[in-house]
């Protein structure tokens, strides 16, 4: 028979590896897919399935054992996507332009690597509609990301966010209006 | 007759909020606020198309194997079976091997020497390319020790404001990545694993808390004293520095 989320905590709060990789396995792909909705990058939503799960495990007795795992993960795998663009936001603002004509090992930042990501979108629709994702804030994509992809309720997203959830609801109101700017002439042209 | 304005649009859309009713009302009985709704819901319906990339079918196991060992002595079995049985040992087992790898550069490097003056030159972009980036290498490496120096250094027993530390941490680890997968490419299998190391105490640095309490200081010391992790910091930057200040001058020579 098949473990449930929280005997496997409970068994991985008492030291079984072996359980929680089972939690590992089963909430892996979710998260990956929530990762590269926040952040863009496949390689960085790599990075933020590692260190959610990495977090989990160190906060494993924090977990409220009433409240359901994988709603904790997201909001974890949430937090550590902001981190990482806010990393990434950071790096940028302090990148220097390299020297003409060196090879630049800097070029391959995740910053700059978008192209990989994008190439392997598979219509003009999906380019259209990544470029909108990256044209807001972080705040707005990640309200939106947890809103419209994951069925997140308002006040969650709040609590995530560390905002009030009237403040949550307005970085999505602005997400939506400025993807409906964005996405509108595609959508007409094409009905 | 008022029309709905756009945030009624969104929260009826997702179902928030307590005004479904009168909004559908209102929709059944006004042409304009439907047309606008209808729009609202093609362009969400658009961005529900946005693709997520495949991951390989083990993917599951990929993140467990990279996962295991920064789980700390509980889960990697490679931890398991090493620290408590070699202890202070393995150290000495690591110098040797570290020693071993700069003595191997060094025949490398005399052997590379002597190679004719046109092999030299043709491969002068490679040299280029292979001091920038061991210039950026131990640049990333010596910040990196910095970091932990002063995590391992700060006050036992008394909690600790590591903004700074976290905030370098989170720009090293990027720096990291992409030096360790350079690193890999070229294969420099030294480097590459040593940042390959380095990257998950970083990354628990970066996420970690903004203070410390005594408790979890002195974790974070455990966990950067028992992965031995400055240590190998340490030697493979002063290596890396080593191959910088050598490649140098031969870099002088020829451009002139």
């Amino acid at each position: 028979m098949e473990m449930s989320d929280s005997v496997a905590v409970a068994q991985a709060r008492a030291g079984d590896s072996g359980a929680f990789r089972v939690l590992v396995e089963r909430h892996s792909r979710n998260l990956f897919r929530l990762a590269y909705r926040m952040t863009g990058h496949q390689e960085d939503a790599d990075d933020v399935v590692q260190e959610t799960f990495l977090r989990a495990y160190r906060q494993l007795e924090k977990f409220d054992d009433r409240a359901s795992f994988g709603t904790w993960l997201y909001r974890i795998a949430a937090n550590c996507s902001l981190d990482l663009i806010r990393a990434r936001k950071r790096r940028s603002e302090r990148q220097e332009v390299p020297e003409e004509g060196a090879p630049d090992p800097v070029q391959l930042l995740p910053d700059s690597a978008p192209q990989p990501d994008r190439l392997a979108m598979s219509s003009e629709v999906g380019r259209k509609v990544a470029d909108a994702l990256n044209e807001l804030s972080e705040v707005e994509r990640t309200a939106f990301v947890l809103r419209h992809y994951e069925g997140m309720c308002i006040e969650d997203i709040g609590r995530t966010l560390g905002v009030q959830p009237n403040a949550a609801k307005h970085s999505i109101f602005r997400a939506v209006q400025k993807l409906r700017r964005a996405l509108e002439p595609l959508v007409s042209s094409a009905s | 007759m008022n029309h709905l304005t756009e945030e009624q649009f969104v929260l009826y859309y997702y179902g928030e909020g307590d005004g479904s009713t009168p909004v559908r009302e209102h929709l059944d009985g006004c042409e304009a606020c439907r047309a606008e709704y209808a729009n609202l819901q093609r362009v969400l319906n658009v961005v529900d198309s946005a693709p997520v990339p495949d991951r390989p079918v083990n993917y599951e196991a990929q993140v467990w194997r990279r996962l295991s060992p920064a789980l700390g002595g509980r889960t990697g079995a490679w931890a398991r079976l090493s620290w408590p049985l070699l202890g202070p040992a393995w150290h000495w087992a690591m110098a040797a091997a570290v020693a071993a790898l700069v003595v191997g550069a060094f025949w490398v490097g005399r052997y590379y020497s002597k190679a004719p003056q046109n092999s030299q030159l043709a491969s002068a972009p490679g040299q280029v390319r292979e001091r920038i980036l061991l210039v950026a290498v131990g640049d990333n490496l010596e910040r990196s020790q910095m970091v932990l120096l002063e995590l391992v250094n700060a006050q036992p027993g008394e909690s600790l404001d590591v903004t700074s530390e976290r905030e370098r941490a989170g720009d090293l680890v990027a720096e990291n990545r992409l030096y360790r997968q350079t690193a890999a490419r070229t294969g420099d299998t030294r480097v590459a694993s040593v940042l390959d190391d380095l990257e998950p105490v970083l990354l628990e640095i970066a996420h970690g808390p903004a203070r410390l309490s005594p408790e979890e200081m002195e974790k974070l010391r455990r966990r950067i004293e028992g992965d031995g992790i400055l240590f190998k910091v340490r030697v493979v930057g002063s290596t890396v520095r080593h191959r910088e200040e050598k490649a140098a001058p031969d870099a002088g020579r020829k451009s002139l």
